[in-house]
């Protein structure tokens, strides 16, 4: 079972916001949070769920190694006895996620509901989300079924991040540029740009 | 006699609104639930599967019902937070008289007796007529049915109505003129099958959040979206055509899409001979619709008519679904009609994948107009000024005929007749006119000079401050019944906990009014499902028939579709079938529509559109939602979205104050600036009350058939607000830690 986000899906209703802060272990903090592009031009907004780097960032960064992985991948909260709220993981996180949260001097960010996933349930988010921007399934049945495919390549400059969470694309799209940089001349090779293949490569 | 009994600001403080945040004990109360209860979400026509939570006898949280074939755990905001109503700091948890020194608790015998005293004393002083019901479509069919009868036997007052007449009666007066039979058509599990779609006057994002879903679910097998509405919503932006029509030209532009289909031969003439009359009319009617012309009236591009026309035309399967954006109109019903002469014209309905349909705004908005609660209909669907349909009923309830009252006011025509005297007492359950009826100063006017009022409801809501007692009644998750959600679907509201202190649940308590009017024996039911049996039995060879339906067979099978006729019968999912309408021809009807313009149009001093809906956070009126904190946090308060075109023509910034003036009245809000509604037209939701409501401005202008008033269109002008003012909202962002508990909102 994977999760998955299609933001061109998404409707701005905050029911996952509001059911994030429903999950037992943190009832009342919402872990996830809703953007909008930009409301005065579009309607469009999009979840923003931590996207559970294979390398986490906001984990190499925690001078205070907070932030554990579990086996399976999911990136935790940073742990409340080790974290000292000093806000790097916030700042470092290429997706906008970790949250540090004053009233509790911890950071806390979305563990995809790991109380519930572990339990074989799906996250709260991802089954309450009345679009399908979040679904959470196989991912054989969401290729099946969509016509956007899954990606979980980001290329941020030159620094490539896999995840376990994945976005909905167009289906042509391999890896998502997220860094003007990435369409720039590269210092090595002024005449190429560094588009995903090369840095992949 | 109703006028405020304390200063307003005192009643507030007193009863609300007040925002719950945290369920009972807290976010940490410890444990797991006592059990889980799967019943429904008490907000729209949808009627999503939910399981409450429930500790202590308590509903302390809720947790996904994803095998409920409906909505399969999904929800909007307002389901995952509406257990926060339960146990709400708000709630009148014994009935309330009106004193001197405001509202005091009071003994349900006393309260029951003062009620029923002053029904008998006004019939007798001032005619039977002159006390009048308000219900709601929010109701359980049980309900519903109850009320109908309470009015006509207990009462024998013509003049019960409901809140229905608000939302989807010219959808329910078209489908019947045109088919014959008030129903959506189709089961929504048909919208995925569907190859291309056109959602008309319908926020379906943020009013019927489920239903992206089974649009988004078509759009994968590679259906095209047609969207059209004055402002580009969540479900718009996605579209592959939208038509951003002008307020108040719905069905001079669906004539225009028809003209295109004729000119072009892309209707089915075939069903049109064998399955329809009154298609000759229609075909005269539209040759006056080319695109260009209805570019002109409709301000749709002449290209995205013949493109929709085009998109449809390509289609072997189709689906048209609209709410309130066309139905809320003084021509509401001749839109629908308009929407289904496309239908009938292409031969897209009675197959997967091809139907049409309204979409429900209120819980119950189906079930609740098919029992017998509005002024013009005895249960089943039966029309009380047929001979026949009435003397069935008279029989059914062992009255005579001549006792049953004829055809009574619709309900605006009721707050009219109040206003004007000729109504003196009111008795309203699940019903806040005072926000929800257009040109609220009318409305207020009219409640202070009832000689009597009397109101049913588990919070005070803002018309509830009007009344002399309020009895204590029941939210929908202490009580049980059964709804009828937007597809035709009867499902089965299980009760969860039961109506904190002295409330009782609704049913019982009009049980007892109607005892003490000396009926009694006409309401022999200890249950529920004694209610339910009767109202199928009363349904039974009438056009809404429910005979063969049970409370063990709605839960067996996830819900039944009606015309449900015998215990063996399996319901109707999909109606008109091998084009077999209900018109005792079998024929369905094509009717002419020539475009006439809205009631009050723009003009020199009143220059711009305003229309008014809904935001995804709150329902109706607000007054379960404007109680629950994070729903509040999301939209705080109303805002007048603009286009910024508008808003540099009236030198206005984003979040500035703003004055929008009709003919009636006015209101001062901030604007929200956005490119996302026509330059020509402005939109102010209208979930709250008194400075804050949208229907300040509202026109009471009604549709002629269906009575609904014009709340999607209104001519208005804007102008900034000078000097300043101070913001009338409070805004909280949501972020997991709202205000304290029980922090006023107004």
């Amino acid at each position: 079972m994977e999760f998955f986000v299609d933001p061109s899906r998404c409707i701005g209703c905050q029911a996952c916001a509001q059911a994030c802060a429903e999950c037992d272990s943190h009832r009342g903090i919402s872990m996830i949070h809703l953007d909008f592009v930009d409301r005065s031009s579009s309607p469009q907004t999009t979840p923003t769920v931590c996207m559970h780097c294979d390398d986490p960032t906001c984990a190499r960064v925690c001078p205070a190694d907070a932030i554990k992985q579990t086996a399976e991948g999911v990136v935790q909260s940073a742990l409340k006895p080790r974290c000292v709220g000093c806000s790097n993981c916030v700042l470092a996180c290429p997706f906008g996620v970790p949250r540090y949260i004053p009233a509790l001097d911890q950071m806390m960010k979305c563990d995809m509901c790991y109380d519930r996933t572990s339990a074989g349930l799906k996250p709260m988010c991802a089954t309450v989300c009345p679009s399908g921007a979040l679904y959470y399934g196989s991912r054989e049945t969401i290729v099946q079924m969509r016509r956007e495919q899954p990606t979980n390549t980001f290329v941020f400059g030159r620094r490539v991040v896999t995840t376990k969470v994945s976005l909905m694309v167009s289906a042509n799209t391999s890896a998502l540029e997220v860094d003007i940089a990435s369409f720039l001349p590269s210092p090595e090779d002024p005449s190429a740009g560094n588009n995903p293949q090369q840095v992949a490569a | 006699m109703a006028h405020l009994p304390l200063p307003e600001a005192q009643l507030i403080d007193q009863y609300g609104p007040h925002l719950n945040y945290e369920p009972p004990g807290g976010w940490h109360a410890g444990g797991p639930p006592d059990r889980l209860v799967k019943t429904h979400c008490c907000f729209c026509g949808i009627q999503c599967g939910i399981q409450l939570k429930v500790k202590d006898e308590k509903v302390v949280g809720f947790e996904p019902w994803t095998d409920f074939p409906v909505n399969e755990g999904k929800l909007c905001p307002k389901g995952v937070k509406r257990y926060l109503q339960n146990n709400h700091p708000d709630r009148i948890l014994a009935p309330l008289l009106r004193t001197k020194r405001g509202f005091e608790q009071f003994p349900w015998e006393d309260a029951l007796s003062l009620v029923a005293g002053n029904m008998r004393r006004i019939q007798k002083a001032y005619g039977k007529d002159a006390f009048a019901i308000l219900s709601g479509a929010s109701m359980t069919n049980e309900k519903s049915y109850l009320m109908g009868k309470f009015a006509r036997v207990a009462l024998g007052t013509a003049n019960i109505d409901y809140n229905g007449r608000l939302c989807m009666v010219s959808a329910g007066a078209g489908n019947k003129m045109a088919f014959g039979m008030d129903r959506a058509a189709n089961p929504w599990s048909d919208i995925p099958l569907a190859q291309c779609i056109i959602v008309t006057g319908s926020n379906v994002g943020e009013c019927f959040p489920i239903l992206t879903d089974y649009l988004w679910r078509a759009r994968d097998n590679g259906a095209k979206l047609i969207v059209i509405d004055p402002r580009m919503t969540p479900i718009a932006r996605t579209a592959d055509l939208f038509l951003p029509v002008r307020p108040g030209r719905d069905s001079a532009l669906m004539n225009g899409i028809l003209h295109v289909l004729v000119e072009r031969g892309w209707i089915d003439q075939a069903f049109i001979d064998a399955h329809t009359t009154g298609f000759e009319q229609v075909l005269e009617t539209v040759k006056a619709y080319p695109p260009q012309r209805t570019a002109e009236i409709t301000g749709v591009p002449a290209a995205s008519i013949v493109r929709a026309a085009e998109l449809w035309a390509e289609a072997e399967r189709s689906m048209l679904m609209h709410a309130r954006g066309i139905e809320h109109h003084t021509k509401g019903v001749e839109n629908v009609l308009s929407c289904i002469n496309l239908v009938l014209a292409t031969g897209r309905i009675g197959r997967p994948g091809c139907g049409y349909g309204t979409i429900t705004g209120q819980g119950n908005g189906q079930g609740g107009r098919e029992h017998g609660q509005r002024c013009n209909q005895l249960p089943g669907g039966r029309d009380i000024e047929n001979p026949q349909h009435r003397q069935e009923i008279a029989t059914f309830w062992g009255v005579e005929e001549s006792e049953l009252p004829q055809k009574g006011l619709t309900a605006v025509e009721l707050f009219n007749a109040i206003n004007d005297g000729t109504i003196k007492g009111l008795l309203s359950i699940s019903f806040n006119p005072l926000v929800s009826l257009p040109d609220a100063a009318l409305t207020r006017a009219a409640l202070e000079k009832l000689e009597f009022y009397a109101v049913i409801e588990p919070f005070m809501s803002e018309t509830a401050r009007h009344a002399d007692v309020i009895l204590a009644g029941s939210l929908q998750e202490e009580d049980e019944g059964t709804v009828t959600n937007g597809e035709g679907r009867v499902i089965r509201l299980r009760q969860s906990v039961k109506p904190p202190g002295d409330a009782r649940v609704d049913w019982d308590i009009i049980i007892d009014l109607a005892q003490r009017l000396g009926k009694g024996e006409f309401f022999p039911y200890t249950k529920t499902e004694d209610i339910f049996q009767e109202l199928c039995r009363a349904s039974a060879g009438a056009p809404i028939d429910y005979s063969g339906i049970s409370y063990a067979k709605i839960e067996h099978n996830m819900g039944v579709f009606w015309p449900c006729p015998a215990p063996d019968h399996p319901g109707t999912p999909r109606l008109f079938e091998g084009g077999v309408f209900a018109h005792p021809d079998g024929k369905a009807r094509f009717h002419v529509i020539e475009y006439r313009p809205p009631a009050e149009d723009i003009d020199a001093e009143y220059p711009l559109f305003m229309t008014s809906g809904r935001v995804v956070s709150q329902y109706l009126s607000g007054t379960q939602t404007r109680r629950i904190g994070p729903l509040v946090d999301q939209y705080p308060g109303p805002q007048v979205e603009m286009h910024p075109q508008l808003a540099t023509q009236l030198g206005v910034k984003n979040g500035e104050i703003v004055r929008v003036e009709s003919r009636r009245g006015e209101l001062t809000l901030p604007a929200l600036v956005v490119k996302t509604i026509r330059p020509d037209t402005i939109f102010i939701p209208y979930h709250w009350p008194g400075d804050q409501s949208a229907n300040r401005v509202t026109n009471r202008a009604l549709d002629p058939i269906s009575k609904i008033p014009e709340f999607k269109v209104c001519a208005v002008r804007v102008t900034k607000a000078t000097p300043p003012v101070v913001p009338l909202i409070r805004v909280v962002p949501f972020n997991g830690h709202g205000a304290a508990k029980g922090e006023q909102v107004q």
